[in-house]
């Protein structure tokens, strides 16, 4: 067997299908924005080379598709150049979504933790809850998240909650899920074991079920940070939310700003592949704490 | 003696009536506005039917009869209760959210009796496992509807089940027109069109292995990022009906789809392929017998998840911009008016037309992979 090689065999093949996104993009933005462009030229009597036509195309105010160029553009602008305090700046906005996406995170987690315990410990839980945990995620709750938005704000609960809670909603779920499968995993022969040892069911948690569970949990983090994130964006949409990445969503679509659109989805994008690196890398730590080798 | 066999259920629920005794009436009535005679027959026999129930709990009989006249007795007493919340809006005491409470354990205590039982046809197994979820929601409901009528809960904030079911009865027209816009439409057009160009794609990458290791760190990562916000972006491009709200569907499936196909082609052994080369297949022949039939539990695990996120986005996509006529848009303007029940009706709808899609697929499953660990029965 040939042994991988990095450049050839990840970064390579990786790169290239980027740069064929990248030359599509840019192939759309031409076509998308050209009949506009020659109504304009008609309109001003103007008329331009090939050239000067295909650079009218990737420099309009608002294009129907913007340019790479022109998002990175005004991403750079709206990151590094301004004050992290205005408001247009987009690490303020990426700030609000990150903060209700981690409460409601860590409170999404917690609760798929709990729920995963009680199922493997209580028949009647496993049973009764199961079924309805994944009927649950059958209610499209972001798109009834407008409303849980309205309803909480007008029992005065405003601001960061309201948001946190949706994220809760969607990200409960993969941790139940991804525990309780975590929790059986040790094989009746442990299990065995520990009942030897006159282990009682704590005991039998603490020490061989819980450790058992952790690959199971990171996994379904990394699903369910992800999730929180959609789930604080659109609970942004509605309603007027003056901050937050989805509200900057949002007023573009309200404004025809296509660039700022797609400079807040980009940015929401880079923040969601941060937030996913970042649960890996607290799991290798964890990982290299707890004796495991890397696979 | 009997005291000893009593469950801590039935224990606490007797504690909880004895103290509701000393609390009644149930609903504080409105003077001359009813006859408190009949209110009154009706507490005690739901109490009676209580206190029964907590007494057949502790009798020696074998669980499975026990199980059934708790069921009986405890759904007897807590429609009698209803009945007495029903002219009675935010006015009912401390007792009878006492009451509801003993009967809620009770039923607990059954459904606990019911999860003991071990059966030996899969008949009777598949009603257990249909009748214990079913229980524990149904008391979902009843817990709800208690709450808002009894507790006086403001209508906007949670309107009571029962208002929302008349909801529905009263607008199936309107329900239906907007199911048909928007799951008729753009789901079921866009969760067919984004699966299959998944499928085809991740069948390409299979082939051209450079395609593979390029696509998939991408396809790993497109999967977690916020697809549901180009909806914006796809209504401007293809304008208000429902041809935006399938691409956002397309867009959103074709991720999940991609990768776990991809996955699923690499699970067939090295063994099962040794095999077909040893039959000289080709690469179309081993795809058709051997790696698609194994890759079937991944295809479908993408199917499943797809057919949530169709729901969501086609939904979500509305609130960017539609006709007058859609699921997405009948949440946005009633919410507006404050229409809350009607919101509610939609998520009904939605949540049930969710079930149902996840249904089908999930039974699609069991007829093509049913020679897989996970679903063989026994």
């Amino acid at each position: 067997m040939q042994k991988e090689s990095l450049v050839r065999h990840r970064i390579l093949p990786v790169m290239a299908i980027v740069l064929i996104i990248v030359l599509a993009w840019y192939a759309g933005a031409y076509f998308m924005n050209a009949p506009f462009q020659r109504d304009l030229d008609r309109r001003a009597n103007v008329t331009s080379t090939p050239v000067e036509f295909l650079q009218k195309t990737m420099a309009q105010p608002k294009p129907v598709v913007p340019a790479p160029h022109q998002v990175m553009q005004n991403l750079f602008e709206n990151t590094v150049m301004r004050s992290l305090t205005s408001n247009r700046s987009l690490v303020y906005h990426g700030w609000v979504t990150l903060s209700s996406t981690m409460v409601g995170f860590a409170a999404g987690t917690l609760l798929g933790m709990l729920i995963a315990i009680g199922i493997v410990h209580v028949k009647t839980l496993d049973r009764s809850l199961m079924p309805w945990i994944i009927a649950s995620q059958m209610v499209p709750i972001l798109a009834v998240a407008p409303m849980v938005i309205v309803v909480l704000g007008a029992i005065n609960i405003t601001g960061l909650i309201p948001k946190a809670f949706i994220s809760t909603y969607l990200s409960f779920f993969p941790v139940a899920v991804g525990m309780v499968k975590g929790l059986r995993s040790p094989e009746l022969i442990q299990l065995d074991l520990m009942r030897t040892y006159n282990a009682t069911a704590a005991q039998t948690f603490w020490k061989l079920r819980l450790p058992a569970s952790i690959p199971y949990l990171f996994t379904s983090m990394k699903v369910a940070i992800a999730a929180s994130l959609v789930g604080a964006i659109v609970g942004e949409l509605p309603t007027g939310a003056v901050a937050g990445l989805g509200s900057k969503l949002l007023a573009g679509s309200y404004y025809s700003q296509t660039i700022d659109m797609w400079a807040a989805l980009i940015a929401g994008s880079i923040l969601a592949a941060l937030l996913v690196a970042l649960v890996g890398i607290i799991e290798r730590i964890v990982e290299k704490s707890r004796g495991g080798r890397p696979a | 003696m009997s005291l000893l066999r009593m469950s801590w259920q039935a224990a606490l629920a007797l504690i909880l009536m004895i103290v509701a005794l000393f609390n009644l009436p149930l609903v504080d009535q409105p003077v001359g506005l009813d006859a408190p005679a009949t209110a009154m027959t009706t507490t005690f026999l739901a109490w009676l039917i209580l206190m029964a129930a907590i007494g057949v709990d502790a009798l020696p009989r074998p669980a499975i009869t026990r199980a059934a006249a708790l069921f009986v007795l405890t759904h007897l007493a807590t429609y009698l209760l209803m009945t007495e919340i029903a002219d009675g809006d935010g006015l009912d005491r401390l007792s009878f959210f006492l009451m509801i409470a003993a009967s809620w354990l009770i039923a607990w205590r059954c459904v606990t009796l019911l999860s003991g039982i071990e059966v030996r046809t899969p008949f009777a197994s598949a009603l257990l496992r249909l009748l214990i979820p079913a229980i524990f929601g149904a008391w979902i409901v009843i817990l709800w509807e208690a709450a808002t009528r009894g507790a006086g809960i403001p209508f906007i904030i949670l309107p009571p089940p029962s208002a929302i079911g008349v909801r529905i009865a009263g607008s199936v027209a309107i329900l239906w027109a907007d199911v048909q816009q928007t799951i008729l439409k753009a789901v079921v057009f866009g969760y067919v069109v984004g699966c299959a160009s998944g499928f085809v794609i991740a069948i390409l990458a299979d082939r051209i292995s450079f395609l593979r290791r390029g696509l998939m760190p991408i396809g790993n990562l497109m999967s977690a990022l916020p697809i549901v916000g180009v909806a914006p972006i796809m209504v401007m491009w293809f304008g208000f009906d429902w041809q935006s709200k399938a691409a956002v569907v397309i867009v959103m499936t074709f991720f999940p789809m991609l990768v776990n196909t991809v996955a699923g082609l690499s699970a067939s052994g090295a063994m099962e392929r040794d095999l077909m080369r040893s039959y000289a297949s080709g690469y179309w022949q081993t795809l058709a017998k051997l790696r698609l039939p194994a890759a079937m539990p991944f295809i479908f695990n993408a199917l499943k998840i797809n057919s949530t996120l169709a729901l969501i986005g086609a939904i979500v996509a509305e609130f960017f911009g539609t006709p007058i006529v859609g699921m997405g848009f009948r949440i946005s303007t009633e919410i507006g008016r404050m229409n809350v029940d009607m919101v509610w009706a939609e998520i009904a709808v939605a949540a049930l037309a969710g079930s149902v899609f996840y249904g089908i697929v999930a039974l699609a499953e069991r007829l093509t992979t049913f020679w897989h660990p996970s679903n063989r029965q026994g």
